[in-house]
């Protein structure tokens, strides 16, 4: 029978003239991986504050690990990892400093703490430049050591907030394998994200949260197919031939064509990307139309959310 | 999976304290390994002092009659106990550096959120600050002995003298905490040296204060850097004729009870500081 590891219920927090979060619920099932999603401002970081005991709740319950987080905050913190929204390692220490004065403050003894660096930082292959600077240390690099930071006692919750953000595509597939990793190792893992991309590739379940409020929490294909369509996107080589093109994909379109005239470019959501796609590149060929470029691209996530939280207010 | 437990389930006050103890261990340990890695760092911290006092020891001191004997007499017996007692009112800006950095790296926030006394962030901060302190004292104490100064006084005098600095020092570190967890980032931490400044400087370190106008003289007469130079002047043997306020007349107990009295107010207002972290 699944557990639930993290269940908080009707979170609402204010700072002094804002509402960071409104009646939020979320909960996560052992051994799997939560997704939350917003934009920037959303309440993501409020949230993991508020499940990792480091900020005060206004109302509603947390609970993580079985423990509530505000009457056994300790409790909680004996069985959670914690990555921030900027990796909190010692630059002017190596890899391997880090891991073990991180595990002398979980208070390990130094020996079990040098034992426990010297593992963490074989699993997120970080062995070979353990005793270098990490200053020197790239981003994806910086952060799985930071990921690793967080896992000195193999917690039973991993939170991690933005784990991606500001890492080059490289940098990113580390961190992601990384998660990857723990996730298959049983470990719940708690991340926030503005990348749609990231969610899918990583989570079980995603909660999409917009103005400190549940928008909808889903399934990464669940939430794919409430978020409309691709869009089928045509950038012609001379400006002057937009009009043609506007035609071309107003005939396969679901939805209204944007156009952007210094781009050169018409896009249109399609209910079948792949039919719309083959049948405008042959129509642009028969037309002899000058294509730059052609494709479908997802909707970009701030199409989604505007989609997504409409809905929510038509509800 | 690999489970480590650190920590027994129930936890006595002696294990606590134990714990304590091995939490502020930690958290001095790391600033060691940061003076082992970045000798440069500490050097360039200590660049500051080092440059102030050749400039008011070769450039203005020439200038400055300080003993009434004329100018340029016995300058460097002045300025370098103010030299020491400038750079103890200063370091409150390199803690405030440090823990604005450790705030807004979040290392702060992972550490609140480990199962460790979170009290040692702040407190193993100040030990490792006051330890820093110490060797930045005896660096420039070789420094002044070079440039040609000498303690008059005894060896216990000289110790004490010592021992009145570190004590300024160590209660401008509440302050430096209560600063560092107050500005937003680091930059604002670096700019904390504007208030430094006029704090270090409108004192006796380096211009009597005689000397100055009346309103800004008694300032610096009742500045707390002041009441420690002019204590650590005396037990160095290197006494100099002072005013007739409190604070000159009884300068070794004003800077036993001046560090007391920013404890008392800068140390509540760094705990809560800290706890209000959390709302
Ligand atoms: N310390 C704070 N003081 C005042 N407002 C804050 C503070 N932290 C966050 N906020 C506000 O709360 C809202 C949610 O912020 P946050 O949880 O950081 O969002 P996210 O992590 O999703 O970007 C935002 O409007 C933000 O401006
Ligand atoms: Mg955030």
């Amino acid at each position: 029978m699944p557990t639930t590891t993290v269940e908080a219920r009707n979170l609402g927090k204010r700072y002094k003239d804002t509402s960071a979060l409104e009646n939020f619920d979320l909960s996560a099932e052992a051994g799997t991986v939560l997704g939350l999603l917003g934009p920037n401002g959303a309440g993501k970081t409020t949230t993991v504050r508020i499940l990792t005991t480091l900020l005060s709740l206004d109302t509603g319950s947390a609970s993580v690990a079985g423990f509530d987080v505000a009457r056994d905050a300790r409790q909680v913190r004996r069985r959670i990892g914690l990555t921030g929204q900027n990796p909190a390692v010692d630059d002017l220490l190596s890899a391997r400093q880090n891991l073990v004065l991180f595990g002398r403050l979980f208070r390990l003894t130094k020996a079990r703490a040098r034992e426990r660096a010297a593992r963490l930082l074989e699993q997120f292959g970080l062995a070979e430049t353990a005793d270098r600077q990490v200053k020197k240390f790239s981003g994806g690099m910086k952060r799985r050591l930071d990921l690793a930071a967080g896992m000195i006692l193999a917690p039973q919750v991993l939170f991690l907030d933005e784990p991606t953000t500001g890492l080059d595509p490289a940098g990113r597939r580390e961190v992601w394998d990384a998660v990857s990793g723990l996730a298959a190792d049983g470990t719940t893992v708690v991340l926030t994200t503005h990348y749609l991309d990231e969610a899918d590739r990583l989570c079980d379940r995603i909660a999409v949260i917009d103005h400190g409020r549940n928008v909808v929490e889903d399934t990464p294909a669940g939430l794919k197919r409430r978020m409309g369509h691709d869009r089928l996107e045509l950038v012609v080589a001379d400006h002057a031939e937009l009009a043609a093109a506007r035609g071309l994909i107003e005939a396969v379109a679901s939805g209204e064509p944007a156009v952007d005239e210094a781009a050169g470019s018409v896009s249109a959501p399609v209910a079948e990307p792949v039919d719309a796609l083959t049948a405008t590149a042959t129509a642009a060929r028969e037309k002899r139309l000058e294509v730059a470029d052609i494709g479908l691209r997802r909707p970009t996530l701030d199409e989604a959310f505007l989609e997504l939280i409409g809905q929510e207010d038509r509800k | 999976m690999t489970t480590t437990n650190p920590t027994m389930t129930r936890e006595t006050l002696g294990s606590r304290l134990k714990w304590t103890i091995h939490d502020y261990r930690a958290i001095v340990g790391q600033e060691f390994a940061h003076i082992f890695r970045q000798p440069a760092n500490f050097a360039w911290q200590l660049g500051f002092p080092i440059v102030m006092v050749l400039l008011f020891v070769y450039v203005f001191g020439s200038a400055m009659d300080v003993t009434g004997a004329g100018a340029g007499v016995d300058y460097v017996s002045f300025a370098m106990p103010g030299m020491f007692a400038m750079t103890m009112a200063f370091g409150f800006t390199n803690t405030a550096w440090a823990v604005a950095e450790m705030k807004e790296k979040g290392f702060i926030d992972r550490v609140r959120s480990m199962p460790m006394a979170s009290s040692a962030v702040v407190v193993g901060r100040n030990i490792a600050d006051t330890i820093h302190a110490a060797v930045d004292l005896s660096i420039l104490a070789l420094i002044a002995l070079v440039i040609g100064w000498r303690s008059d006084g005894s060896l216990l005098e000289t110790l004490a003298a010592f021992g009145l600095l570190l004590w300024l020092r160590f209660a401008l570190i509440w302050v430096g905490v209560w600063l560092g967890l107050l500005v937003k980032n680091v930059e604002q931490a670096g700019n904390l040296f504007a208030v430094a400044f006029p704090f270090a400087m409108v004192s006796s370190v380096f211009t009597p204060p005689d000397l100055m106008p009346n309103w800004l003289g008694t300032i610096a007469v009742w500045n707390p850097v002041s009441a420690t130079a002019t204590a650590i002047r005396d037990l160095y043997g290197n006494p100099l004729p002072v005013g007739d306020a409190w604070p000159e007349t009884h300068a070794i107990a004003a800077a036993l009870i001046g560090p007391i009295v920013i404890t008392v107010i800068f140390l509540p207002l760094a705990v809560r500081r800290f706890r209000g972290l959390g709302r």
